[in-house]
């Protein structure tokens, strides 16, 4: 198990898996995608009060869930980077922050134009919010620290150290809404607040729609970030001129 | 002990450090993290009198009242309610039976010793919950209920 796991993190067969396993991320990506927004947007009937402006939620509760997901992922891949100095978690949790950073974003922004003409406000200041617009700065913070350093360790170091104590702030995310009064509602999902079964449905398929789309992009970004690290070994070079040397 | 092994400790002592620093942080700030009081909470004398703060809870059956601008309604929580007095645009999802948050102030009217309190609201929020169906079933759910 131990040596399939060093000869896996291997970077070159990381990047291999990571080629191979592109087109298993992509198409699943698109059906779940193309299905996935049929039944949020034409299958799913109307709310009986928000009337369409609800569809706004197909986005939002898949971003908010990856956003919190991806950072778990980053943290726990940055915090095996530290202890057992597995080179490819590095190489995941960095290129997973800027993509969490934009579900982040994502989220934010469509819960405030949902908020705008439901709640009557853009923005609030309640727990659940605030706690969201902190994961996002976590993120922004652990992109900049790890891009002031020039050694790749080093960043990685120091980065997943920042990763791990920002943790914290996903249980209070994901409890804001029970622990304190908002004006955010509290969860629709697992709690039968979807009371249709198409609703339940087209929200299903844009979450997994939404997790091929992250694990896509991550063995995109991930290929690119390690020709970058192994820039001077042969088979890099091979790789990219195309020829043996 | 390994080198692995201290790293081990090291993360899991960080991770220890972080979460339960947290957790004090969030029991001594709790109060402050609270975006609305409920009426109950008013009632027992919990809310900053004389400050400018929020109230929220479901907007009480047949107790809107219009007048010009100046829209009149009671905040309830099913156990204690509040009077509100607002003056501006609603919402769209401001609804009786639905939840709204609202801030402004407390101010009371004293008649001898029985005291009335009324807010004075300078802003009013719709709170959604947590329920999305389409319009049959809420129709259906709201039948059962009447029949009950």
């Amino acid at each position: 198990m131990w040596k399939w796991i060093q000869r896996q993190s291997s970077p070159k067969i990381f990047y291999q898996t990571c080629s191979n396993l592109t087109p298993w991320f992509f198409w699943p990506f698109i059906g779940f995608l193309v299905i996935g927004l049929y039944w949020a947007l034409i299958v799913s009937p109307a709310d009986y009060q928000q009337g369409d402006g609800y569809r706004i939620i197909f986005i939002h509760v898949p971003s908010a869930i990856l956003s919190m997901m991806v950072y778990a992922i980053m943290a726990i891949a940055g915090g095996i980077g530290l202890i057992w100095q597995i080179k490819m978690a590095e190489v995941v949790a960095k290129v997973s922050a800027p993509i969490g950073a934009a579900f982040t974003i994502i989220a934010l922004v469509s819960g405030a134009v949902w908020g705008k003409p439901m709640w009557g406000a853009w923005w609030v200041w309640d727990a659940r919010l605030t706690s969201e617009l902190i994961l996002l700065f976590l993120y922004l913070a652990y992109m900049s620290l790890n891009n002031a350093f020039d050694n790749p360790r080093t960043a990685a170091k120091s980065s997943s150290i920042l990763a791990l104590v920002g943790l914290v702030n996903l249980p209070i995310i994901h409890y804001s809404v029970k622990w304190w009064n908002t004006l955010h509602q509290g969860y629709s999902v697992g709690t039968g607040g979807l009371k249709d079964p198409d609703m339940q449905i087209a929200l299903a398929l844009m979450f997994v729609a939404s997790i091929f789309l992250y694990a896509l992009l991550v063995a995109i970004k991930a290929k690119t970030e390690v020709l970058i690290r192994e820039q001077n070994s042969r088979w890099v070079q091979e790789e990219v001129t195309g020829a043996s040397i | 002990m390994t080198r692995r092994q201290n790293r081990m400790l090291l993360v899991a002592l960080l991770l220890f450090g972080v979460f339960s620093t947290g957790y004090l942080g969030i029991k001594a700030f709790n109060e402050n993290l609270l975006y609305f009081y409920t009426p109950t909470d008013i009632a027992n004398g919990k809310a900053p009198v004389g400050k400018s703060f929020r109230v929220g809870g479901l907007v009480e059956k047949d107790s809107v009242q219009r007048q010009d601008m100046m829209v009149s309604f009671v905040v309830t929580d099913n156990n204690k309610s509040i009077e509100v007095k607002y003056t501006g645009i609603l919402p769209d999802l401001f609804r009786e039976g639905q939840g709204v948050v609202t801030s402004g102030s407390l101010t009371s009217k004293c008649i001898g010793k029985e005291c009335k309190y009324t807010f004075l609201a300078t802003d009013v929020l719709a709170k959604h919950d947590e329920n999305y169906m389409p319009p049959e079933v809420a129709a259906a759910l709201k039948s059962t209920e009447i029949k009950e």
